[in-house]
C-alpha cells in the first residue's frame, strides 16, 4: 500500500519517456541548456582562478581555499533570493533585465558553481608535483602556457569539477525558482516543475519527473565517463 | 586519444554554445505580460486556462504567470518586477492603490472560504456559523480535541483567517502561545506554506483548516486529502479576487497597455465565462464565480451586498483617484 506511489510514479516516468510527452521534453532541455551554459560561464572565471590560485603562493592562500571550499556548499535558494534582489527592475543591475530568463537563470548558477571549479581545480593542481611546474617554466613556457600544461596534467581533476558543477547546477531549485519563478513555456525547469507539482498535490508526476532528473544525470555522466575512458 | 575525446567535448560545448547563444538573442516576437498572483488560482490550475484563453485570442502576446501569494504578489509588482497583480485581499490591495504603486483595480471573480476538518469533527462543528465554529475549536483546542493548521504566511487566505479569528473576538497571539494540556505541543499550528500543503499537513493531522474551495475540491478529487466541508457560506467567508495593473507613472517599467488589455479580457463575456465554468466539469460546481456577469444581471442581489461592503473602497470598486486611462473599464 505505501509502496504504491513509487511505484505509480516509476509507471508514470515510464509512461511519459515513452510518449516524448512534449512539455516534459522542452523542461528537460530547459534544465540542459541553463546548467551547460552555467557551467561553462563558470569554467570560463573558475578555472584561470583555480589554477593561479593553485599554482602561486600569496599571502592569505589558506584563507582563500577556506572561502571558496565553504561556497561550494551555500544555500541555492539564498543565493537566488541575492541575485533576485540584484536584478530586480528596480536593483542595481535590473537594467541588464535577466529577471525571469533563461540566461538569468544560467547566469545565477554560474555563479553557484564557480567555487566548485575553483575549490576542485586548485587542489587538483597542488597535489601535482611542484617539480612539474618548474620543469615547464624552464623550458621557456609563457605563463599562459604553463598553465594549460599544468591543467592538462591534472585532467582529471580539472574534468571532475566541471563534471559536479554540471551537477550541481543541472539538480539545484532555488536559483531556478527566485530568478526563474517557474514560468510556463519560459523559464520551467526540471527541478521548478517536480516543485510546482508537488504543491499542487500531484506527487506522480512529481516522482516521474525527478526519476527523469536522476536518469538523465545518470545517462551524462555514464557518458563523459565513457568518452574520457576512451582515451 | 585523449585528443580525440577533448576534441568531442569541444564540439558539443561549441555547439552547446552557439545553441544557447542563438536561443538568447533570437528577437522575441511576442508582448510579454507578467502577472503576479495567489498561489490559490495557481495552484488549481486555472491560470493555465486564462493564458490559454487570452493567448488564443490576442496571438502576439505571452502571458508569465508568477504565483507567490499575496503579500509577495504586491511586493514584486512594487519592485517593477510584474505588470499587474491577481489577489485576494481588500486591505493589501488598498494600500497598494493608496502607495500609488496600483491603478485600474477590478473585482474579476468571488467564492467562499470553508472550514474542513476531519470527518470524525471532534469540536463538533459542522453546519455551525463561521465565527461560532472558530469559537468552539478555540475551546477545544486547549484540551487537546482540536488542531488547527494555518497557512502561516502572508497570502491572502492568511489575512482572512486573521480576520476571523478577529471577528470572534478571540486573540490569535494567546491562542499561538496556548499548548495542548500535558504537552508541549501547540494546537494552533504554523505551516508556512501554500494552500495544497497546508490542507495535506491538514489532513495527516486531523486538523481543522481554513481553505479556498478551489484548493479543497481539488485536493479532494486527486484523492490527496479526506477532510470533509464542515463549515461554510455567510458573509464572513466571502472570497473576492481582483486584478489590479500596475501604475506606470510610479513604476515606469510597467507594461501598462498590456496589462489593460489583459483585465479587459479578464471583465469580458469570454473572460468571464472561463471563470464561470473551470471546474464544473470535474468538481460538479464552478469554484470562481464570475463577479462582472453576477453584477451585470443581477442574479444575487444579497451577495453582491457583501461584495460590496468587503471588497469596495468608499463605494466603488475604484475610487477616481487611482483610475488612469482606463477607457471604458468603469462604465
Amino acid at each position: 500500500m505505501s509502496w504504491q506511489p513509487l511505484l505509480d510514479g516509476l509507471r508514470e516516468a515510464a509512461r511519459l519517456i515513452e510518449t516524448g510527452d512534449r512539455e516534459v521534453i522542452e523542461i528537460t532541455i530547459r534544465s540542459l541548456q541553463t546548467a551547460s551554459l552555467g557551467t561553462l560561464m563558470a569554467a570560463i572565471v573558475g578555472l584561470p582562478l583555480g589554477v593561479l590560485i593553485g599554482m602561486r603562493s600569496f599571502r592569505g592562500k589558506r584563507t582563500v581555499k577556506i572561502v571558496f571550499n565553504s561556497l561550494v556548499g551555500i544555500p541555492t535558494v539564498s543565493l537566488g533570493l541575492l541575485l533576485y534582489i540584484l536584478l530586480s527592475h528596480s536593483g542595481p543591475l535590473g537594467f541588464l533585465d535577466i529577471l525571469y530568463t533563461v540566461p538569468g537563470i544560467a547566469v545565477g548558477e554560474a555563479i553557484l558553481v564557480i567555487p566548485i571549479i575553483v575549490s576542485f581545480v586548485a587542489s587538483a593542481i597542488e597535489s601535482k608535483d611542484i617539480q612539474l611546474r618548474d620543469l615547464v617554466r624552464t623550458l621557456g613556457a609563457s605563463e599562459l602556457e604553463t598553465s594549460i600544461a599544468i591543467l592538462r596534467e591534472a585532467y582529471s581533476g580539472v574534468s571532475l569539477a566541471v563534471v559536479s558543477s554540471f551537477n550541481r547546477a543541472f539538480a539545484e531549485l532555488g536559483i531556478a525558482m527566485m530568478i526563474g519563478a517557474n514560468i510556463r513555456g519560459v523559464t520551467r525547469v526540471l527541478t521548478t516543475a517536480i516543485s510546482l507539482q508537488s504543491a499542487m498535490g500531484e506527487i506522480g508526476l512529481s516522482l516521474a519527473l525527478s526519476f527523469i532528473l536522476i536518469a538523465v544525470v545518470l545517462t551524462l555522466n555514464f557518458l563523459i565517463s565513457f568518452l574520457q575512458r576512451g582515451g | 586519444m585523449k585528443q580525440r575525446n577533448i576534441l568531442i567535448i569541444a564540439v558539443v560545448v561549441v555547439i552547446a554554445l552557439i545553441g544557447t547563444s542563438w536561443y538568447m538573442l533570437r528577437p522575441n516576437q511576442k508582448e510579454n505580460l507578467i502577472v503576479s498572483t495567489t498561489t490559490s488560482l495557481y495552484e488549481t490550475g486555472f491560470l493555465d486556462v486564462l493564458k490559454a484563453g487570452f493567448e488564443a485570442k490576442y496571438p502576439n502576446y505571452n502571458v508569465s504567470f508568477i504565483s507567490q501569494g499575496t503579500g509577495l504578489a504586491i511586493e514584486t509588482a512594487k519592485r517593477g518586477d510584474a505588470d499587474m497583480i491577481m489577489v485576494h485581499d481588500p486591505n493589501a490591495e488598498l494600500a497598494f492603490l493608496n502607495g500609488s504603486y496600483g491603478v485600474d483595480r477590478k473585482i474579476i471573480a468571488y467564492n467562499f472560504f470553508i472550514i474542513v476538518g476531519p470527518q470524525s469533527d471532534p469540536a463538533g462543528i459542522k453546519g455551525l456559523a463561521p465565527l461560532d465554529a472558530l469559537r468552539k475549536i478555540a475551546a477545544a483546542g486547549p484540551n487537546g480535541s482540536a488542531l488547527w493548521v494555518s497557512r502561516g504566511d502572508n497570502s491572502g487566505t492568511y489575512s482572512k483567517e486573521k480576520a476571523l479569528w478577529k471577528a470572534a473576538d478571540l486573540n490569535l497571539t494567546q491562542i499561538k502561545g496556548q499548548r495542548i494540556s500535558g504537552t508541549n505541543n501547540p494546537w494552533y499550528i504554523e505551516a508556512g506554506a501554500g494552500m495544497t500543503a497546508t490542507l495535506q499537513l491538514s489532513n495527516q493531522k486531523g486538523a481543522y483548516t481554513l481553505s479556498d474551495i478551489a484548493s479543497f475540491l481539488k485536493n479532494s478529487k486527486e484523492g490527496n486529502i479526506q477532510l470533509v466541508n464542515l463549515v461554510q457560506g455567510g458573509k464572513e467567508m466571502l472570497n473576492v479576487y481582483s486584478a489590479i495593473a500596475v501604475n506606470p507613472q510610479k513604476v515606469t517599467q510597467a507594461k501598462f497597455e498590456t496589462a489593460i488589455l489583459f483585465i479587459k479580457f479578464l471583465v469580458s463575456d469570454e473572460g468571464q465565462n472561463l471563470f464561470g465554468t473551470f471546474g464544473a466539469q470535474d468538481y460538479g460546481q464552478a469554484v470562481f464565480k464570475p463577479w462582472i456577469t453576477t453584477y451585470k444581471t443581477n442574479s444575487d442581489p444579497t451577495l453582491i451586498q457583501w461584495v460590496k461592503e468587503y471588497a469596495f473602497f468608499n463605494g466603488t470598486e475604484c475610487p477616481d483617484l487611482y483610475r488612469y486611462k482606463a477607457d471604458d473599464l468603469f462604465s
